[in-house]
């Protein structure tokens, strides 16, 4: 599958970026780049192979059940748009 | 048409750690907005989740519990949805596996006993609060919740009526506060359940069209919630109309359930498995060790009960029905000797006098002990029933140890025949009316004149004594 520049600039659109034509372009080549090595991988034949959980063999790393913060919500919540009475302010979200 | 519930149940329980899912924050309940809150947990950018060892650690505990697999590598997934109360855009879950996976549990109906299974258990964090009252036409959002430990509990649809729902859900708070994986606080949303009710025509094979009913906080809630859904499905499809797929909300003011959303806008999550995490691994040692540290499970206790001190099996259901009433009952029992006695007592007098009091057993005034020795002496034959509860009052109100408040008050039951005998002569010749009548045939007679000896022993005679006594000296 390769990309036309009209999907190149809706997914912009999408991510909330400004983009012009030129920018557009080159994106559009580097974006069917890595689509082209997507179908390379896809065309090793894989059956019979479990899928691993990770890349690399290793596990997680685990910390003990302590509280180890503090409180920092004045500096948290210094460079929030909006706080009133230590709550963060959102536009409404009725469901 | 006859119509078949089918029932299976989500159960969110909260993981009673000191410490958040993915990071050092604390998790108790209470504490001012987003105070609780650290980098980790509001999302700020470059910040990286480490797991909580004793979060994990609950997990294994409930899979052992139940009888479940554990997977020995599990993994973490990323859910995605927007709300802004899920600061990261996505919750931290687990899809394709799951820490636990199957299980089962035994429930008890009536006096029928089920077996539930469970399709799986999986870790993930709580999402934050969001308060919709207004401010300016804003919501607030407190972030003290996000990231604290669930165990998202999944039941197997297998429940055909909503009191085995509620069975199961209390079977199920049950074990998670016995194993102290969760406080099983309802009200503070520690143990919250989804219901996926739907109906079919009895003896169809496949499935009615579901729908999930979100957040129930209350084994009552829980009952009516479906019984109202349950109503209202067979009600729609005896008119000609269909189910569709959707997520409902009860309202307990109404009893009624209503559409949050349809199907049509369900989400798509989008799963993936987080590149933040690696594969958790559980190794043999781990799994033993906390194997070994596990408490005797209600179901071992409940069969032991039986067996120790031949009470019923539901007696014994009602004993184990929280790990400090068992463990009560078992005090007050060896303290005596008496299980089937001890187990009237606690479920009997005790338990109402609670209740009324609005406490629960840990907070009894009467200790296990003290209730044990009330027992023994009713058992010897120093205290009956009645004068047993004048005891327990005494007990109750702090007036000393059982012995102390028998002489104090006078309440030994009189053992004296001599004594007991007089008292009879004194009644018999007091009421030559209900003897004559009695002597006629009257059973009431005999009744009346019996009470009379108890009274006039200021309730100390024995009752069966007074009985062969005075039948003895009325033939």
């Amino acid at each position: 599958m390769s990309l036309s520049p009209d999907d190149v600039k809706r997914i912009a659109r999408l991510a909330r970026i400004e983009i012009d034509d030129v920018q557009a372009q080159a994106t559009q080549g580097q974006l069917n780049t890595i689509f082209d090595l997507i179908a390379t991988m896809q065309a090793v034949d894989t059956s019979g192979i479990a899928p691993m959980a990770h890349a690399q063999e290793v596990t997680q790393r685990l910390r003990a059940d302590i509280v180890t913060e503090t409180d920092r919500h004045a500096a948290f919540q210094a460079v929030a748009p909006a706080v009133e009475n230590d709550l963060y302010l959102v536009p409404k979200v009725i469901e | 048409m006859k119509w078949e519930t089918v029932i299976g149940l989500e159960v969110h329980t909260q993981l009673a750690t000191k410490s958040k899912i993915f990071s050092g924050s604390s998790t108790a309940f209470g504490a001012a907005p987003n105070t609780q809150a650290s980098a980790v947990d509001i999302a700020l950018p470059g910040v990286l989740p480490v797991l909580n060892k004793g979060a994990v650690e609950c997990a294994i505990k409930f899979g052992l519990a139940i009888g479940a697999t554990l997977n020995r590598i599990n993994i973490f997934d990323r859910k995605n949805y927007f709300y802004p109360d899920l600061p990261k855009g996505y919750q931290i879950s687990q899809l394709a596996r799951p820490i636990v996976e199957g299980g089962a549990l035994r429930i008890q109906v009536g006096d029928s006993e089920r077996t539930i299974n469970l399709t799986r258990a999986h870790m993930e964090e709580d999402a934050g609060k969001s308060l919709h009252e207004d401010f300016h036409g804003m919501t607030g959002i407190d972030l003290n919740r996000a990231g604290t430990p669930l165990l998202e509990i999944v039941s197997e649809p297998e429940m055909r009526s909503s009191a085995e729902a509620v069975a199961y859900a209390r079977a199920l708070h049950t074990l998670v506060t016995w194993i102290g994986i969760c406080d099983g606080n309802m009200q503070e949303g520690s143990f919250r359940v989804d219901a996926n009710v739907s109906v079919r025509p009895v003896g169809q094979a496949e499935f009615g069209t579901r729908r999930e009913i979100k957040n129930l906080n209350s084994f009552r809630f829980l009952q009516q919630a479906i019984d109202y859904e349950v109503r209202w499905q067979i009600e729609t499809l005896e008119d000609g109309g269909r189910i569709e797929q959707a997520t409902v909300l009860f309202d307990p003011d109404t009893g009624e359930t209503r559409m949050m959303r349809s199907k049509e806008d369900a989400h798509d999550y989008r799963y993936f498995p987080d590149p933040d995490l690696l594969p958790v691994k559980l190794d043999e040692d781990w799994i033993e060790a906390v194997r070994a540290a596990l408490p005797e499970l209600p179901a071992a206790m409940q069969a032991r009960f039986q067996a120790d001190y031949s009470v019923s099996a539901y007696d014994a259901g009602v004993l184990t029905g929280s790990r400090a009433l068992a463990d009560y009952f078992e005090a007050a029992a060896k303290a005596c000797g008496q299980g089937k006695l001890a187990a009237n007592w606690v479920m009997g007098e005790l338990s109402a006098t609670l209740n009324k009091a609005e406490l629960d057993i840990t907070q009894s005034p009467v200790s296990a002990v003290q209730l044990g020795a009330l027992v023994a002496r009713i058992h010897d034959g120093t205290l009956s029933g009645k004068l047993a509860k004048q005891v327990f009052e005494g007990l109750w109100e702090g007036a000393g140890e059982v012995d102390a408040i028998i002489e104090a008050r006078g309440l030994r039951q009189m053992s004296d025949a001599g004594e007991l005998e007089k008292i009879i002569d004194d009644v018999l010749a007091a009421n030559p009316k209900s003897v004559e009548e009695f002597r006629a045939g009257k059973e009431k007679a005999f009744n009346a004149l019996i009470g009379q000896v108890m009274r006039a022993s200021k309730g100390t005679a024995n009752p069966a004594q007074v009985n062969d006594l005075l039948k003895a000296r009325l033939q």
